[in-house]
């Protein structure tokens, strides 16, 4: 089966976010495989592991994603393609991603591309429906199992906490959903054969796209801190009467009640 | 005249609140706008139809089908192609709901245009049109515009005010035929887990369980709590890694993404990947044994002690208020 996994590397979810310049700043930042996206290499794997056939990982990004792609590696895909798009676009937004995700995959043949279904930085839930609906296959969004029978896949999903039983067929792109698999944490033989498995690293110019075809149709005009919290009022005193204050206060005060 | 498209949601039978935030988040945006309310669904479309013409919808355009009881891409893009086609709208307005949130990226894709997901608040006008959405889980906030094509967004529930109902508006409801086809994907079965209580994204009130819950019994009198106040159900990571409640449930930066009018947080130690689920909860009520716990910076009223002695209290002196 040809297998492949949509990654994108983001903020462990550890940090504190800060912002200069009207952008997020990453200096020393420490990051991440996108842990919806871990979801979705554990899945590629154990799919692979069943019905044979190679997993690769796909991210669109810079340099520094290598790094997330070799995490995936060390956990057992099979190979990795970079598409560096730092010298080349300057803004995007989900339609600059999926373009050029569209113009990778046109001849690739994938029996299931498998994504994460919200990356946990910006958030937008768009790329693998949008893909999907640029290749012509259907998607299955926030799944939380799946079992591949020939052509014919069952999946479960979840729906706002609700499970759905739905069946589909191959060629497929599902997103994923805590609750599908515990992603494994990459082994030491792992990491070392992750060092010498194929890395491709491409340009959007070896993809036949130059910057004018993956302009964004959006536009982001600021970043913004929410305002700091301060910390309210711990009460004091027997528990019965902080419970009756807690009350009064809500009603009253915070008028939440 | 602009034109706007402002999707409405049913569930079980029912208009979900969204629908009406919809509309408002359209009038938002332009207020001389002609919106018209889009009911997807399988019986009672009219009545759908005129329930958003009265919150504030000046017509409405409905697609009638066996086929739309439960959401599926492969239908719903159909009958939404079908309306898009006839009505040739300037701005759609979609709820983030998990049928949006899997809809609204096709028919951008479809439509070729942008899109601006889980919008919380709306700023400026017709074309200054900015939108607000959080951003690494509401640690950061970010404005968007829409540089070319329709302004196309969803709007996270519980988040833009639907205007009240006025029993005195009508409008038109037209229906469209639309020959459903070809669907790739077939559901089998639903098995309503989340339908016991009020669902999570779209509650007003929260109660929370976190590791201090201890077990799955621990959560009961949380839920007897929530009870009393129409709330829902939530949790931490710690405690569904624990395995004392459903996934579903989860609050934070993986899981989900609240901002209820009051979040009580119990026995949670307030983790950052937690905060950023919660934060921008307009109250919240911590309760702690832990007097050190994180969660106590973040919260506007906080009681230390056993939970355990306090919900139920708590939950006694609420039922006595809203006796």
């Amino acid at each position: 089966m040809n297998i492949y996994v949509l990654l994108k590397k983001t903020f462990d979810t550890e940090e504190k976010i800060q912002v200069s310049g009207g952008k997020i700043e990453d200096d020393g930042a420490e990051f991440i495989i996108n842990p919806y996206d871990e979801y979705a290499v554990e899945e590629a794997i154990n799919l692979r592991d069943t019905h044979g056939g190679e997993v690769t990982v796909v991210t669109v990004g810079d340099e520094e994603s290598e790094q997330q792609l070799r995490t995936a590696l060390a956990m057992g895909a099979d190979q990795a393609v970079l598409i560096n798009t730092e010298d080349d676009v300057e803004e995007g937004d989900q339609v600059t991603t999926v373009k050029i995700l569209e113009a990778f995959f046109k001849d690739k043949e994938a029996d299931i591309i498998l994504a994460g279904n919200v990356a946990i930085d910006e958030a937008s839930g768009q790329v693998g429906p949008r893909l999907a609906d640029k290749l012509d296959i259907p998607y299955v969004t926030t799944i939380t199992a799946i079992n591949i029978d020939g052509e014919t896949v069952n999946i479960e999903r979840d729906v706002e906490g609700d499970v759905e039983k739905l069946e589909t067929s191959l060629p497929l792109l599902v997103t994923c959903q805590q609750g599908l698999n515990e992603p494994r944490y990459p082994s030491l033989p792992g990491i070392m054969k992750a060092k010498k498995k194929p890395l491709e690293e491409l340009e959007i110019d070896d993809l036949d796209l130059d910057e004018d075809d993956v302009e964004p149709k959006t536009k982001t005009t600021e970043i913004y801190l929410p305002p700091e919290k301060e910390a309210g009022k711990v009460l004091e005193g027997e528990i019965d009467d902080q419970v009756k204050e807690l009350v009064s206060l809500l009603k009253s005060e915070a008028k939440v009640l | 005249m602009s034109k706007f498209l402002a999707f409405g949601e049913a569930r079980d039978g029912e208009l979900r609140n969204v629908s009406f935030e919809t509309v408002a988040a359209a009038r938002q945006i332009d207020e001389s706008s002609e919106v018209v309310a889009v009911v997807f669904t399988d019986a009672n479309a009219e009545s759908f139809a005129n329930e958003m013409i009265k919150h504030g919808a000046d017509r409405a355009v409905t697609v009638e089908h066996s086929d739309l009881k439960e959401y599926t891409t492969d239908a719903y893009t159909q009958a939404a192609m079908a309306v898009i086609e006839q009505e040739n709208p300037d701005g759609l307005v979609m709820g983030h709901t998990s049928a949006g949130k899997d809809l609204s990226p096709r028919l951008a894709s479809k439509l070729d245009n942008g899109l601006i997901s889980d919008v919380t608040s709306i700023e400026g006008s017709g074309d200054d049109a900015t939108f607000v959405r959080p951003i690494y889980s509401g640690k950061a906030f970010e404005k968007k515009q829409i540089t070319d094509g329709k302004t196309f967004i969803t709007i996270r529930p519980n988040n833009i005010p639907p205007q009240e109902a006025d029993d005195s508006r009508s409008g038109d409801v037209t229906s469209i035929d639309v020959d459903i086809k070809d669907l790739r994907t077939i559901i089998k079965e639903v098995i309503r887990k989340a339908s016991e209580g009020v669902d999570l994204s779209e509650a007003n009130i929260i109660v929370a369980g976190g590791r201090g819950v201890k077990s799955e019994e621990g959560f009961e009198p949380l839920h007897e709590m929530a009870d009393v106040l129409g709330a829902a159900v939530g949790a931490s990571r710690g405690a569904c890694d624990a395995g004392y409640c459903d996934y579903s449930l989860q609050i934070g930066q993986t899981g989900k993404v609240v901002t209820p009018d009051l979040y009580f947080a119990v026995g949670i130690s307030g983790a950052i990947q937690h905060l950023a689920g919660m934060s921008n909860s307009k109250v919240i009520v911590a309760i702690n044994k832990d007097p050190e716990a994180n969660i106590f910076n973040v919260a506007d009223y906080g009681i230390v002690g056993d939970l355990f002695d306090v919900v139920p209290k708590l939950t006694e002196e609420l039922k006595a208020l809203k006796g």
